[in-house]
């Protein structure tokens, strides 16, 4: 019999342990090719449309890359992405869309009430409660910093 | 060559950013709720404290497209909401903001739920 020392020993040398260099390149390397996504799809607006302001210009680029994040997840394309990816998938707003309709697809089966729109904001849910409240503290200080 | 510069520092800093998330997913065994509402709540403070401005006008959508971008939304929101109309503008700014995103992410979510079939459980 090994004690637990021993063991965690064992564990740790036997693990298939995330490569950390490999992981933290591939999650580079697509991360940063989805922001310039974004910037192409930022900068066909902008062609397309030349009288747009610049915060409508922000709020449809954001809405094609949730559109194609989205699409992506349907189609079962980005979650095979994240695999390899990681949290250069997980991290772009594209990942945001990823983490709404993956679940909503997920528990399809469970009916649409409380499968599709409850499960829809298990990962989701967090970052909206959190973005609302630390928005109003946010706004809040403006208010008195000037 | 300009263009090819811009994009080169989106793909850097953008590229930077989801590398630094996948340091957090080796390290500490973070769930990815987690990870996510750290750099929402980073780009938020980044945008409070006023730098948001600088790095955007630096990396565009490399800090944009990340999620930072949408606590930068929020935040932004708020703050001129709260201008405009005190603490109940602090209160609907953000959201308003932000309401293209989320809308977008409940709409197409819904949507694609009812059309498509989950991929991910092929057993």
């Amino acid at each position: 019999m090994t004690d637990k020392a021993e063991y965690r020993e064992y564990v740790k040398k036997n693990a298939p342990g995330s490569p950390m260099f490999r992981s933290v390149f591939a999650a580079f390397l697509v991360g940063g090719i989805i922001c310039c996504i974004g910037e192409g799809v930022s900068d066909a607006i902008k062609a397309i449309f030349p009288d747009m302001g610049e915060t409508d210009i922000g709020s449809w680029t954001t809405v094609v890359m949730i559109f194609l994040g989205s699409l992506l997840t349907a189609v079962g394309l980005y979650d095979r992405l994240g695999r390899f990816a990681g949290g250069g998938s997980m991290i772009p707003i594209t990942g945001f869309a990823n983490s709404v309709v993956s679940p909503a697809l997920e528990y399809n089966r469970e009916g649409v009430f409380f499968g599709v729109c409850a499960k829809m904001f298990v990962i989701a849910g967090p970052i909206i409660v959190f973005g609302v409240v630390a928005g109003v503290v946010a706004g809040v200080i403006g208010l008195f910093a000037g | 060559m300009e263009t090819f510069l811009d994009y080169l520092k989106v793909f850097a800093v953008g590229g930077a950013l989801c590398a630094l998330g996948q340091v957090l997913i080796n390290k500490t065994k973070m769930s990815s709720a987690r990870i996510l509402v750290l750099f929402m709540l980073l780009g938020l403070v980044l945008e409070l404290a006023g730098a948001f401005g600088y790095m955007k006008e630096f990396a565009s959508a490399g800090v944009t497209v990340p999620i930072t971008g949408f606590g930068s939304t929020l935040a932004k929101g708020a703050m001129q909401g709260a201008k405009e109309g005190g603490v109940l503008g602090a209160m609907a700014g953000g959201l308003k903001a932000a309401a293209p995103g989320v809308t977008a992410a409940v709409l197409f979510g819904f949507l694609f739920a009812l059309v498509f079939r989950s991929h991910s459980k092929k057993t």
